[in-house]
């Protein structure tokens, strides 16, 4: 089993300095070009650089050997099986867990506490900015588990997606002037955040299983989407989150 | 805080993040489902992988990203702003900073936002090309020109992303410059997308959506939250709590607005070309 798993490790190294060159390219065209100065601590950049790239290789072809394949089968069974309470139930816990684990959520929340603190927001300790990260991270999680739940529902009753969504940013827009600006720019960056590795394939699974096990919906239409409300409805949660707290 | 002892802490909350999917999966597994794990051994190291591979980018995230993004925004805004920074970079932007130039320049309100053409450009550069290198959306232009049997092309469909995800970082570093407040652009926007999304084809809506979450890669999101709070920590006038953030929110939501115009385009161009056909036909038998 070494040996694959080697290679295919060797592939996702490759994938992942290839989601980096970009950024680099463009980073140093900008230093040299119009900057003109060296970059500032580049030596522990270029290191972070390394642990990003090893990093995305081991996340990735972890992914692939452990969650996503049981996640599949998983979601395909579960659609099969047709039982609604367990449907509902799974996709929910898929929404929560998988998000409280994304990697892209951890940093942006460790991130906002930060801010948070040093604006006075919240208490400036290690226990109010800990508290503060993970309260955001829960709610987060909380709100992708429920908008599983809603799309889910929505691909067995076939609902149409643009009323949703058209719906549910119209929600966003009149409660916005009732949130704090503190948290505004964060519910609404949160949206963005949710919907990265962990998160898109398995709710696609799900989606895409369901759809194409229900007689009379088109996976592509149905099963997608679910990406989309993971998105919408953890605005909303934020938001009401920075009321709350 | 040394390497070692960041990645021991990471490497802590990392586990502590990943036990509530292990739990469910296993509760599925034999509770509903009643099937012992399949490959069990390769799930398990699979797991082990994660669980390394977030701790590493993580820590990367700490030392590359995250002071990467805030010191080309202290950099670049330094460049705008002459008389505010002679020393442009000296220090890595990350951890100080903050709060003296936040207060400081609270007085000037009028921004002359040209000045800040490097951050717009730098936004719309880092925003094009990572899109248009994002793997996730290779697969999905592939897979959604399959399923539009050739009408989507799909390089075509990356670079209408791409250019939405640069325009989208773009004007979020506008709106920070600025101060404005997010809601009208938001508001604006999806009113836009809610109109694309009654008229373009059925199929390309839910693409769309899908394309707004799609670019925000791993990658990408600390980098540009990073240059976000950089930006409001640097502008004058500007307070990071404020309008530190929201720049994501607008890669999200363009890339969906260019997608969509792009399926109008090629809609239009169809039914033209439909129109058409008899014509050359006809002309043809006679």
């Amino acid at each position: 089993m070494v040996g694959p798993v080697l290679a295919a490790l060797g592939a996702d190294l490759r994938g992942a300095v290839r989601d980096l060159v970009p950024i680099a390219v463009v980073v140093s065209i900008f230093q040299f070009l119009v900057v003109r100065t060296p970059l500032p601590d580049a030596g522990n950049v270029l290191l972070g650089a390394v642990f990003v790239v090893f990093g995305l290789a081991f996340f990735v072809r972890g992914l692939q050997m452990g969650l996503f394949p049981i996640g599949e089968v998983m979601a395909l069974g579960l659609a099969r099986r047709g039982s609604l309470p367990w449907l509902i139930f799974f996709a929910f816990a898929l929404g929560f867990t998988t998000t409280i684990a994304e990697p892209a959520l951890i940093a942006i929340a460790g991130e906002a506490a930060k801010v948070a603190a040093d604006g006075g927001a919240i208490e400036a300790t290690a226990a109010a900015t800990d508290g503060y990260a993970l309260g955001l991270r829960i709610t987060v999680a909380l709100s992708v588990g429920v908008a599983l739940v809603i799309g889910v529902v929505r691909i067995i009753k076939g609902w149409p997606v643009h009323w949703i969504i058209v719906g549910g940013y119209v929600v966003v827009i009149v409660l916005s002037p009732f949130a704090p600006s503190d948290i505004l720019g964060i519910a609404f960056d949160s949206g963005g955040v949710t919907t990265s590795t962990i998160t898109v394939p398995l709710s696609t699974a799900l989606g895409v299983g369901l759809a194409s096990s229900i007689r009379g919906r088109n996976p592509l239409t149905d099963g997608f989407g679910l990406i989309a409300l993971a998105s919408l409805v953890p605005i909303v949660f934020v938001m009401v989150y920075g009321v709350i707290r | 805080m040394t390497i070692l002892e960041l990645i021991r802490t990471t490497a802590t909350d990392t586990l502590v993040a990943l036990i509530p999917i292990a739990a469910i999966f296993g509760f599925v597994q034999f509770v509903a489902l009643r099937r012992p794990i399949p490959q069990l051994r390769s799930t398990l190291v699979g797991f082990g992988f994660v669980v390394v591979g977030i701790t590493l980018f993580l820590v990367g995230l700490q030392l590359a990203l995250f002071p990467l993004g805030k010191s080309m925004a202290e950099q670049l805004v330094g460049l705008a702003t002459p008389g505010s920074g002679p020393g442009t970079g000296g220090v890595a932007g990350g951890v100080d900073g903050g709060v003296s130039g936040g207060m400081a320049g609270a007085v000037a309100a009028d921004v002359e936002v040209w000045r800040y053409w490097p951050v717009l450009a730098f936004g719309l550069a880092v925003g094009f090309a990572s899109a248009l290198a994002e793997p996730a959306l290779m697969a999905v232009a592939l897979k959604a020109s399959e399923v539009s049997s050739g009408g989507i092309n799909p390089l075509y469909l990356r670079i209408a992303v791409a250019i939405g995800a640069g325009t989208g970082i773009s004007l979020g570093c506008f709106r920070i410059i600025t101060g404005t407040p997010i809601v009208p652009y938001i508001a604006v926007g999806y009113s836009i997308i809610a109109v694309q999304a009654l008229r373009a084809p059925r199929e390309i809506v839910a693409l769309a959506f899908d394309t707004g979450g799609v670019t925000t890669s791993t990658v990408t999101v600390p980098l540009v939250a990073a240059l976000g709070l950089g930006l409001a920590t640097h502008v004058p006038g500007r307070d990071p709590l404020v309008d530190g953030f929201g720049v994501i929110a607008f890669a999200v939501m363009f890339p969906m607005l260019t997608v969509m115009a792009y399926a109008q385009l090629g809609q239009r161009r169809a039914r033209r070309a439909t129109r058409h056909t008899p014509v050359v036909s006809s002309g043809q038998e006679a």
